[in-house]
């Protein structure tokens, strides 16, 4: 990416997660010819990750409705129907990519269609 | 590290060099590694016995080679370290070697300091930690001294720098500049640091404080380093140019019993005449580029200012205008608190008065101190002595400068001989 002191020799080390939060209910009432348009904007994003070659993996979750939570208490497995936490935007999907720095992650977070109808949260993997 | 404070001119020219150095080999290093902290240590017990040793000896004809030399063996070491996360370690102990080589003939080549400057101030850095970070890797200050200058205890700015350089090593910043597109938004996050550091010098105006006195220096230094290497950003100018012109009055703001000379009494024979040049170069040229920004126009500002040691007079239309402009750009209650006291000069108190209230929210500037001294001296000015004795009753009670406290309280005086 443009400058020389670039990358360096550590080059496409760093694999970063691209986290999608969204407001799932606004999905949930949205048209559906909307809901085609932003389907076909992530199958072109997917589409541009894979061809950059940066692409590890992805995939889009269902809704917290159909989460469930297990803990261990006191020795005994505890199930809980719904989500860790309630908030007002919910992770739906993510993108697992393999770049240079976290500007290059950064950049490709912006083009995520996720970042104008909610919020990306770039993470490093360890 | 540093703030060796008292010293003879060996001392300051021994610590000058080796900061610079230091800063040099740091960013090197780091770049390499992606790990600040583990360049600062490879670096730390060199630049101590640069500054112990230097001042005897003179400053070494290629004091990078010194540092380095001095370095070499803890800098591989973090560099067998940093392998475990990714697996280059033969590379980069390879090129210390060849940099040592290198700097034993005639220094480092190319500087890498720019890069660590925005890897520094990237947005993902929380922003109260960016400047501390700059003073840190570049210019070699110790976390205490950072601490005492921006007045937050050593044990949380020490927490504040080791957090931000385990984001730059884990997170993967890059040390780099940035891409064309993202240049301008990004270079307003190092403007805005490398600013901070001179606020924080300028913050000790009798520069009585051997710890913060020399950050206005660093922080001009650092933006002249800015100018020379990206010539084609005028704001990178507008900053330096600002800030040379400050620098210009330090003297001329005091009185030498330590009393406060506003600008407008300032005796213009105590500016500093090569440093004002140097600013209306800067300014000049960063005019010709027709791309007008914050910087460039507080530059202007301060040139209008500066043009009384040639006119005999302040051009307060002039200034008021540039404010405007300003306000416009900025929406910042500072910029409209100095728009009002220049309309006020240039036009009437009443109308500065007016500029004043239809700008600033009284409730939320309620503690801030520049809003009460300009309304009271706009108050008086427009003749309204009760009100005025109230607001510098506020302005009195907020200031922490002695000297300013007294200026304000000889004016507050000065109202029960108003007509």
């Amino acid at each position: 990416m443009g400058s020389a002191s670039r990358g360096r020799f550590m080059e496409t080390v760093m694999q970063y997660l691209l986290m999608i939060y969204d407001d799932e209910s606004a999905f949930a009432t949205a048209k559906p010819e909307d809901m085609g348009q932003l389907m076909a904007a992530y199958e072109a994003y997917t589409q541009a990750l894979t061809a950059s070659g940066v692409m590890l993996g992805a995939n889009r979750l269902r809704e917290t409705s159909d989460a469930t939570t297990v803990r261990l208490v006191d020795g005994k497995t505890q199930v809980l129907d719904g989500p860790y936490a309630e908030t007002k935007e919910q992770l739906g999907g993510y993108y697992l990519i393999d770049v240079a720095d976290l500007d290059a992650a950064l950049s490709w977070a912006a083009r995520c269609p996720g970042a104008s109808t909610g919020t990306m949260e770039v993470r490093p993997v360890y | 590290m540093t703030g060796s404070g008292d010293a003879s001119e060996a001392g300051r020219a021994a610590e000058a060099a080796a900061r610079k150095s230091y800063g040099k080999l740091v960013a090197w290093l780091a770049t390499q590694t992606r790990d600040v902290a583990a360049a600062e240590d490879a670096l730390a017990e060199a630049f101590a016995s640069a500054l112990e040793t230097w001042p005897r000896t003179g400053v070494p004809r290629v004091p990078e080679a010194w540092l380095l030399a001095a370095a070499r063996r803890r800098a591989i070491d973090a560099a067998r370290r940093a392998k475990t996360r990714f697996g280059a370690e033969r590379e980069i102990v390879m090129r210390i070697e060849e940099l040592h080589a290198e700097a034993g003939r005639d220094g480092v080549h190319g500087d890498e300091r720019l890069g660590l400057i925005f890897a520094c101030a990237h947005p993902a850095i929380d922003a109260g930690a960016r400047a501390p970070l700059i003073l840190q890797t570049i210019l070699g200050f110790d976390a205490a001294t950072i601490a005492s200058a921006f007045l937050v205890s050593p044990a949380s700015m020490g927490q504040r720098l080791v957090r931000a350089k385990r984001k730059i090593r884990d997170a993967g910043i890059p040390f780099a500049v940035p891409d064309a597109a993202e240049l301008p938004a990004r270079l307003d996050a190092v403007l805005d640091a490398v600013y901070a550091v001179f606020t924080q010098g300028w913050a000790d105006p009798a520069g009585v404080d051997p710890k913060s006195r020399g950050l206005t220096e660093e922080a001009i230094w650092l933006a002249r380093l800015l100018v020379n290497v990206l010539p084609d950003e005028p704001e990178t100018a507008g900053l330096a140019a600002l800030m040379l012109y400050a620098e210009a009055r330090r003297a001329a703001r005091r009185t030498p019993a330590g009393d406060f000379i506003p600008l407008s009494e300032q005796d213009t024979a105590a500016w500093n005449a090569a440093l004002i040049a140097e600013a209306e170069a800067l300014i000049l040229k960063a005019a010709g580029h027709r791309r007008p920004g914050r910087f460039q126009i507080e530059a202007a500002v301060q040139s209008a200012h500066v043009d009384r040691r040639r006119t005999g007079r302040t051009d307060w239309p002039a200034i008021a205008t540039l404010y405007e402009a300003l306000y416009a750009l900025t929406s910042s209650m500072v910029v409209a608190i100095n728009r009002a006291v220049a309309i006020g000069e240039a036009t009437g108190a009443k109308a500065g008065l007016a500029a004043l209230e239809a700008a600033c929210d009284a409730e939320r500037l309620a503690a801030y101190q520049p809003y009460w001294a300009a309304r009271a001296e706009l108050l008086a000015r427009n003749g309204d002595v009760s009100a005025a004795h109230i607001a510098y009753d506020r302005a009195i009670g907020l200031e922490t400068d002695p000297a300013l406290r007294r200026f304000l309280q000889g004016r507050q005086g000065s109202l029960d001989r108003l007509p």
